[in-house]
């Protein structure tokens, strides 16, 4: 037996360098298309109606984003284990109706509290879809619109005609949606913030990229011992606690919270992750581009109405924007899968 | 030369009596496949020792090793004579998924420093002992232990946690992921911050590819990669794990002649390592050529163990095949008509190539071969469910148009394929309305199905077939195998069919409906219809028959009449293992 030669590290990694440089890096980002898009129209619209990019304007716009950003984050990571939860708006608006009953019934309760009991209630939340989906191996569509419906029950009826005023909660609560660090809203910060936590969490954790596994080949995930189940659920008990997040901070945002607080939330997260370059089918896709997908849906209803476009048109454009989504996507994995073959063929 | 080094046992690695080169006083021993010390020795010992790994790089282990730790190379002492502790053992192993035995008793044995062939007829339940050892299935009874001591399963994190890498003959790559991160999956090397470094995963993987000596790029994604690429990243997947016990199920079948050449290399050097290998191949040619010992698989249970070369590939084979084939399945001798199928060097690319051959009425030809061998797949384009680059279908005189189902269903061809549940039948449908789904045309009046005249017709095919079920309005799904197989039969019969395809007529059917539709295919033969029959059970060929086309990769390799077929012939062909015996 001859002992193969030992390649000095670093040696071969310069050939292949050349060939996929950092430009054909940039051009295969996922991201890339989402965020042209969204960098065209903030340049169109400004153009349109100059009020538009004006520090008010900036931070109206961010304001109106960070709750669907942060939600479209958590869905995400449910989207990329080829699962989806419906029942996020849902989840956001028993969160916010508790924030504000806990406000007005413990005076003086510290806002960190607050934020965690919200939290805890969406992981629970969560919690409950990711064991229903695990467990009863029923497609996680039907499952979560079940839940959609009980918790959006039990919110009519534990609100009833209740509601929530801006007036019953502190100030410094409702202060976190208007105060603003270097022109940024302070919500805005936390959004961000979560987002980085969990992109690093996705991409530098091996629990993070196991996901990805997963909804890239459920089956061959479990042929390679991968904890399918416990990582899904997972999954979803992370995106309820976003969306318990999402759920405290819109109680800070909007001035009422009640029985019907986030209803149809849903399909705008679903619709900001598709945008955002994450694959229906699992497997692919960013939290980041997520984000900005929700960035954009945001933008194009400000933009529509800064150069006074109907309603109607608003909601047509923005399902045009995910049929584009989908179908540059579908070009763009066709095409990729045709140049591999080509390389191939040429290299035998 | 062979030399042996003692290493400390501290180090991780036991490196005794593996090859070694040296150049001057520099050594090299090869520990693993992932690991390689390389050491500078002078007559006091080992004065600098560097450990090469896969995985992490050159790390150096001097000073601490010197002293004690290493020991100056000696001449190679031979191991003790005491028999060897197995790597793995499994001794009596049960399993059965309900009433279906897969297992009768499963018994292997891998000894440390062995590739071991595992070798049986499909359906011997080799592949369910694979899934045993890879913890995709629970032991039902049986002896199982890992280096001696008693193990259980409950899913594959746990096999893999003993040392067992499985690479089987579909590569399960994730698609969306990078070649690189497929290798790693789930023990991505980590950099700073004890995140994944992308960069040492990138290097990793290049090793390994260099190693193997091939170019693949560990930043592209695993998906519209070859089978054989695929497959070749399987294998870096487990020579990266270390394993101590590897299982090969059926890995060569994608691979080109060199690339087989390297994985067997591996295979080899993983047994110099002191790994055990269990290899699953139908190629009799690779497994005399690779393998130490050889076990063979009958019917769910274990036969007899030999050394490769103390055996014949005849005696393997009566082995393998060994029970009594008699009139268990007699096909009722038939007037041979005119010719109804005439096939001509039909091919499709990868696929299958110079497929010719022709069925008259009343003939029933049974097409044996291996799975995988691409019988199906020639069955397929024959009717025109898949298409074909070159060749040609005749039916009944006139050339049928490629890839048009419709065409052929139209001219009277009927396909049963192999899996009834999902090709054959809706499986909520009722029987009626499965029955008469090939009639729906002639039942339509004005593009309306004449709901009675499908009933009718539905309830006088089932008396026919005697579908046994309490109504014909009740789901197809509620019925067991054997009826269900009946009703695909009766919906292909009720459009009078001059050639039928059967794909696996019987599989999965218990043994009592098995005979019934055997005397129905007797009967349609009877009635003047030429049959295809794709079976993998042998006797089933060999009852049923009346001329073998025999296939292996891609190709008829064999055409038998009723007189010359015999399950030897038979398998010769299927395995192209002629050579070797004759």
């Amino acid at each position: 037996m001859t002992i193969a030669p030992t390649v000095p590290p670093g040696q071969s990694e310069r050939t292949d360098g050349a060939r996929s440089g950092r430009l054909g890096a940039l051009l295969r980002l996922r991201e890339l298309p989402v965020t042209l898009a969204l960098i065209a129209l903030v340049v169109i619209t400004t153009i349109a109606n100059p009020l538009f990019l004006s520090p008010q304007g900036m931070k109206d716009l961010l304001l109106n984003a960070t709750i669907v950003m942060i939600l479209a984050v958590g869905q995400a990571l449910v989207i990329i284990t080829r699962n989806v939860d419906l029942s996020v708006g849902s989840i956001l608006g028993l969160v916010a109706f508790g924030t504000g009953t806990l406000f007005a019934n413990v005076p003086g309760i510290p806002i960190v509290v607050v934020f965690v009991v919200g939290m805890l209630l969406g992981a629970f939340l969560g919690a409950i879809n990711g064991i229903l989906v695990t467990v009863a191996k029923v497609p996680a569509l039907v499952i979560t619109l079940g839940t959609l419906y009980i918790y959006r029950g039990i919110n009519n009826s534990w609100a009833g005609g209740t509601q929530y005023f801006a007036g019953d909660r502190p100030e410094a609560f409702g202060s976190l949606s208007v105060d603003t660090v270097f022109g940024f809203p302070l919500i805005t910060l936390i959004a961000v913030v979560v987002i980085a936590i969990v992109a690093i969490y996705l991409n530098g954790v091996r629990a993070g990229r196991d996901l990805y596994a997963i909804g890239s080949d459920p089956d061959a995930a479990l042929l390679f011992g991968i904890p399918v189940s416990r990582r899904v659920l997972l999954a979803f008990l992370f995106n309820g606690v976003l969306a318990g997040l999402a759920g405290v901070l819109y109680a800070s945002r909007f001035n009422s919270v009640g029985a019907t607080t986030g209803t149809g939330l849903e399909l705008s997260v679903v619709a900001a992750a598709v945008v955002g370059g994450v694959a229906i089918s699992g497997g692919s896709g960013s939290v980041v581009g997520a984000a900005i997908g929700a960035l954009l849906l945001t933008t194009i209803t400000s933009a529509l109405t800064a150069v006074r476009v109907d309603k109607f048109w608003q909601q047509a454009i923005v399902g045009m924007l995910i049929l584009s989504a989908v179908i540059i996507d579908r070009i763009a994995s066709v095409r990729t899968a045709r140049k591999l073959r080509i390389s191939e063929a040429r290299d035998v | 030369m062979l030399r042996t080094i003692a290493l400390d046992s501290s180090l991780g690695h036991r490196a005794r009596g593996f090859e070694t080169t040296h150049r001057g006083d520099e050594w090299e021993c090869l520990v693993s496949i992932t690991f390689r010390y390389r050491c500078i020795l002078d007559i006091d010992g080992c004065s600098e020792l560097v450990l090469y790994s896969t995985l992490h790089g050159p790390e150096t282990i001097h000073p601490q090793c010197g002293g004690t730790n290493i020991a100056s190379p000696s001449e190679t002492s031979t191991p003790s004579g005491e028999a060897p502790e197995p790597r793995l053992a499994l001794r009596g192993a049960v399993k059965a998924f309900g009433p279906v035995v897969a297992l009768a008793e499963g018994t292997i044995e891998i000894l440390p420093g062995e590739i071991h062939a595992l070798v049986g007829e499909n359906g011997a339940g080799k592949s369910t002992l694979v899934k045993i050892l890879a913890g995709l299935y629970h032991l039902d009874a049986g002896e199982f232990r890992v280096d001696g001591r008693p193990v259980v399963f409950r899913n594959v994190a746990d096999s893999k946690a003993v040392g067992i890498s499985v690479i089987y003959q579909e590569p399960t790559l994730f698609p969306d992921i990078t070649v690189g991160e497929n290798i790693f999956i789930g023990r991505q090397p980590k950099g700073r911050l004890g995140l994944i470094s992308r960069a040492a995963m990138r290097s990793a993987a290049r090793r390994l590819f260099d190693q193997l000596g091939v170019r693949i790029d560990p930043d592209r994604v695993a998906e519209g990669l070859s089978i054989a690429d695929q497959q070749i990243i399987e294998i870096a997947k487990a020579i990266s794990l270390d394993a101590k016990i590897l299982i090969m199920d059926e890995p060569t079948a994608a691979l080109s002649g060199v690339e087989v050449e390297r994985l067997f290399q591996v295979a080899r050097n993983l047994r110099a390592n002191g790994a055990g290998i269990l290899f699953i191949s139908h190629r009799f040619d690779e497994v005399f050529d690779l393998c130490d010992r050889i076990t063979v698989m009958r019917d769910g249970r274990y036969i007899a163990t030999h050394v490769t070369t103390d055996v014949t590939v005849d005696a393997i084979v009566r082995e393998m095949v060994g029970r009594d084939v008699g009139a268990l399945f007699p096909k009722e001798v038939a007037p041979v008509g005119d010719t109804v199928l005439t096939v001509r060097g039909l091919g499709r690319a990868g696929v299958f190539s110079d497929i010719s051959f022709e069925v008259k009425a009343g003939e029933v030809v049974g097409l044996a071969g291996l799975v995988g061998a691409g019988r199906t797949e020639v069955a397929r384009a024959v009717f025109g469910i898949d298409p074909y680059d070159r060749g040609s279908v005749e039916f009944l005189g006139t050339r049928l148009k490629p890839h048009n189902p419709k065409a052929s269903t139209d001219a009277g061809m009927g396909f049963v394929p192999e899996d009834r549940r999902k090709q054959g039948l809706v499986m909520d449908l009722s029987v009626a309305r499965n029955t008469a789904l090939t009639l729906r045309d002639r039942l339509a009046r004005f593009g309306i199905i004449d709901v009675r005249a499908e009933r009718t017709a539905a309830a006088e095919w089932s008396a026919r077939l005697h579908v046994k079920t309490t109504s014909q309005e009740y789901a197809v799904s509620t019925l067991s195998g054997g009826n269900q197989q009946k009703v695909v039969l009766a919906k292909w019969l009720a459009t009078d069919p001059k050639f039928l395809i059967v794909d696996e007529p019987t599989r999965g059917i218990d043994v009592g409906t098995k005979s019934e539709v055997h005397r129905l295919i007797s009967d349609l033969a009877g009635r003047g219809i030429a049959i295809l029959m794709i079976s993998s059970e042998l006797p089933e060929v060999l009852g049923m028959a009346d001329r073998v086309l025999v296939m292996h990769e891609g190709r008829i390799t064999a055409e038998l009449s009723r007189a010359e077929a015999t399950p030897e012939s038979i398998m010769h062909a299927a395995t192209a293992s002629l050579e070797r015996t004759q």
